[in-house]
């Protein structure tokens, strides 16, 4: 709540009137992860948000000291970029409930801004202007363009507005690549743009690109925890909420629009121009749609609406998907990890969940032994995992000399098993599971752990199903309910 | 229609006119979609301090004569006329803020904000801190925030225990029907209006709800000032709390005057009811 707001009102003393006291409690109750994280979230929640805020800043800006580098560094830059644009995003898609899915165009509005004056690609000597004037000034420009671009809003909704959105987030990338070629560079970018300067000191190692994204988050984070509950905030979600209402309760729903989107561009362009100076460099495919999904994928899994969520889940998002899957090992974790973890919450009682993981056991070393048996060369080929969960299904999976083919047929069998474990009643589901089990584990070591660039998508993919079938509303974000009339 | 008119002219043609302290004056206000003519023609004065019904079977045009007030529709011919203005064409939120506050007859609350969020958002076009205001605290947010706050456990008080303090804080979908019914009421109020529109306040609430929110039309006249008009089925909330009494049936206006008179209207029966085929046969 506000600074101002006075304590909070105490319940009457007397007999409380209405019927819907069980209700409201109920839904205080649900709002809580289970058992001890419930009470964690609720003791967290008494502290208030911004030593919250203040407490995980302090952690994220410590990880560099206890050897976070290199590698590991630059995964951590990419989050916390992308961390900035959900929270940005959060305002127009999580508050103000517009789908924009051009959002990766102001992105790339801001890091082009910025590389364009702060570079020697604008006349003979070049424009170099000092930080503290150029992202203030590529800030305001790109919310102008954001402004534009939220022109259609006040017209069109829902799934017309995300088209639109989407045409001027691809005209973007089409812009850069073609127009201007002197200024603009086409596909081969803008290169050697200057870094950032802040009170004097110029930023030029990762580890200081990492503490000012720390910092900017973390500002950025309070400056619009500060706005959710203002006057603005309120009629932001007001117009999420009711449109029609909104405009009756004296909210201009245009306007109000407006800047959503002009707050939501200059949030990106802010981490834009970051962008570009730690690159150095910027081309037009930084600004492509694999980016925009990334962000949106944070923003969801995270729990659109909330400020808090929206970092979070942009964070999980990108350490998972551009730290944990390019490596072979790490990703291996994750997907076995990830198996496990679902059959243990899904599957009751206890027997069930032991006979199904006994009988996939079981069914690897059968069918290993038999294949062996059989053919040696159905067993030559090496596992795709290495480390101990290699040496530990070396005699399970069975991996064939020449796997390429008969992967890509078993991924096939996969998805055709998959769809059906979703159709059949529970009894059939137990006894298709072992099968489908082994299958998942045979395509990953021929397949899939081969293929970082494919895998690392369809696991994020797998990720948003997991997350949404276990908590819609995301890991922070609020359970919302539609209206109902 | 020119606003000196409306001033001048005091009385409408019909009995029971308003007089020059006319709040809203809707003169010949016609509506059409594509060829359905859903208004025609639609003249009605409600005066200063008044509590005006309007009635009417389903689909008579009642809750479309609110939108067309509100700015929700623009006429196609004819005029709305508020505390001297014309206000037809005008978008919604610059009707309300104009002082005009409506209800909704399918419940449009904002679900998902507090009970006090919902209220507080109502001030927006009664506030003018900017984002950069609010996000630095300066002193005119911080009053600005009281102050709504203030109004907001004002209005909320209205109700008494209904919606007392320990629910501010609860999200607006934990409220119980009658409950989400009182709430618009409450936002409504929040926007400072000099007239309130209710579509159906009392519809989907049990009898001593109803009789509640009786006793409350009534209150918002004497206690808040507000010039009411109220578009309601049920008959004991109509005899009870209104002034006047307008009755319409396919957009066109068929009965005015006192809850009697209105009520034992032959128009008003026929409408209802529908026409007897032996009175008919006895005309013929």
């Amino acid at each position: 709540m506000s600074f101002d707001s006075p304590p909070p009102p105490t319940p009457p003393a007397g007999p409380q009137v209405g019927a819907d006291e069980w209700v409201a409690r109920e839904g205080h109750r649900r709002e809580y992860l289970p058992s001890w994280l419930g009470t964690a979230q609720r003791q967290a929640e008494r502290i208030g948000w911004w030593p919250r805020l203040a407490a995980a800043g302090l952690a994220a800006a410590a990880l560099p000291l206890v050897g976070l580098g290199g590698f590991q560094l630059q995964v951590g830059i990419d989050a916390l970029i992308v961390a900035l644009l959900a929270v940005g995003l959060n305002i127009v898609v999580g508050w103000t409930g517009l789908l924009d899915l051009g959002y990766v165009a102001f992105f790339g509005c801001g890091a082009y801004g910025f590389a364009l004056v702060s570079s020697g690609q604008v006349g003979p000597n070049g424009i170099h202007l000092p930080s503290y004037l150029s992202i203030p000034l590529v800030m305001l420009a790109t919310a102008g363009i954001g402004l534009l671009v939220g022109l259609p809003s006040r017209r069109l909704v829902g799934d017309y507005l995300a088209i639109v959105t989407l045409f001027f987030g691809e005209a973007f990338v089409e812009f850069t690549n073609n127009v201007a070629p002197a200024t603009l560079g086409g596909p081969n970018g803008i290169v050697g743009i200057d870094p950032i300067s802040v009170f004097g000191h110029q930023i030029t190692t990762n580890t200081g690109y990492y503490l000012l994204l720390v910092v900017v988050l973390v500002l950025t984070m309070a400056v619009l925890r500060l706005l959710e509950f203002s006057r603005t905030g309120r009629a932001w979600r007001a117009v999420r909420e009711d449109p029609l209402a909104a405009g009756s309760m004296t909210i201009p729903v245009d306007r109000v629009k407006l800047l959503a989107f002009a707050f939501g561009a200059a949030v990106a362009a802010l981490a834009g121009t970051i962008f570009a100076a730690q690159q150095i460099s910027v081309f037009p495919t930084d600004f492509d749609t694999p980016y925009l999904i990334l962000i949106y994928a944070g923003l969801v899994l995270g729990g659109a609406g909330s400020i808090a969520g929206a970092a979070t889940g942009a964070l999980v998002v990108m350490v998972i998907y551009d730290g944990l899957l390019r490596s072979p090992t790490y990703s291996g974790y994750l997907f076995y990890g990830l198996i496990l973890l679902t059959l243990v919450v899904k599957l009751r009682p206890w027997r069930r969940l032991g006979l199904v993981l006994g009988a996939t056991v079981a069914l690897g070393f059968a069918v290993h032994a038999i294949a062996a048996a059989i053919s040696p060369r159905a067993v030559a080929g090496s596992l795709g995992s290495t480390g101990w969960i290699g040496s530990a299904l070396h005699d399970w999976v069975i991996v064939p000399a020449n796997a390429t083919a008969i992967g890509n047929w078993g991924f096939v069998a996969l998805v055709c098993l998959l769809i059906a474990l979703v159709q059949v009643g529970p009894r059939v589901r137990t006894i298709l599971l072992p099968p489908t089990l082994y299958l998942a584990a045979f395509v990953w070591e021929t397949r899939l752990s081969a293929e970082p660039a494919v895998t690392r998508q369809l696991m994020i993919g797998a990720i948003l199903i997991v997350m949404m079938n276990a908590r819609p509303q995301g890991l922070l974000g609020q359970r919302r309910v539609e209206a109902i009339t | 229609m020119s606003t000196d008119e409306n001033v001048a002219g005091p009385a409408g043609p019909q009995d029971g006119g308003a007089g020059p302290g006319s709040v809203l004056d809707l003169t010949n206000l016609s509506l059409s979609f594509g060829g359905l003519r859903a208004l025609s023609e639609l003249n009605l004065q409600v005066g200063d301090g008044e509590i005006v019904s309007l009635i009417g079977p389903n689909g008579a045009g009642k809750t479309t004569v609110f939108n067309v007030i509100t700015g929700v529709y623009e006429p196609s011919g004819g005029d709305v006329v508020f505390a001297g203005k014309s206000i037809a064409g005008l978008a919604p939120h610059s009707v309300a803020r104009m002082g005009v506050g409506r209800t909704f007859q399918s419940l449009r609350l904002f679900l998902n904000m507090s009970v006090i969020e919902n209220v507080m958002a109502a001030t927006y076009g009664n506030t003018k801190a900017t984002p950069l205001e609010s996000i630095l605290r300066l002193p005119r947010a911080r009053r600005e925030e009281r102050e709504a706050r203030a109004l907001a456990a004002d209005v909320l008080s209205f109700f008494g225990q209904r919606l007392a303090g320990y629910r501010w804080d609860q999200p607006a979908y934990s409220l119980s029907y009658a409950n989400r019914r009182r709430l618009e009421i409450a936002r409504a109020l929040a926007t400072r209006p000099r007239l309130l529109l209710l579509d159906e306040p009392a519809a989907g609430m049990n009898p001593t709800e109803t009789h509640e929110i009786t006793e409350l039309i009534s209150r918002l006249c004497t206690e808040r000032d507000v010039t009411v008009l109220v578009i309601e089925h049920d008959m004991h909330v109509v005899a009870t709390c209104s002034d006047r009494v307008v009755a319409l049936d396919h957009g066109v206006k068929i009965a005015e005057g006192g809850f009697d008179a209105v009520a034992s209207h032959p128009a008003v029966v026929e409408a209802y009811l529908g026409r007897d085929p032996e009175a008919l046969s006895d005309a013929g």
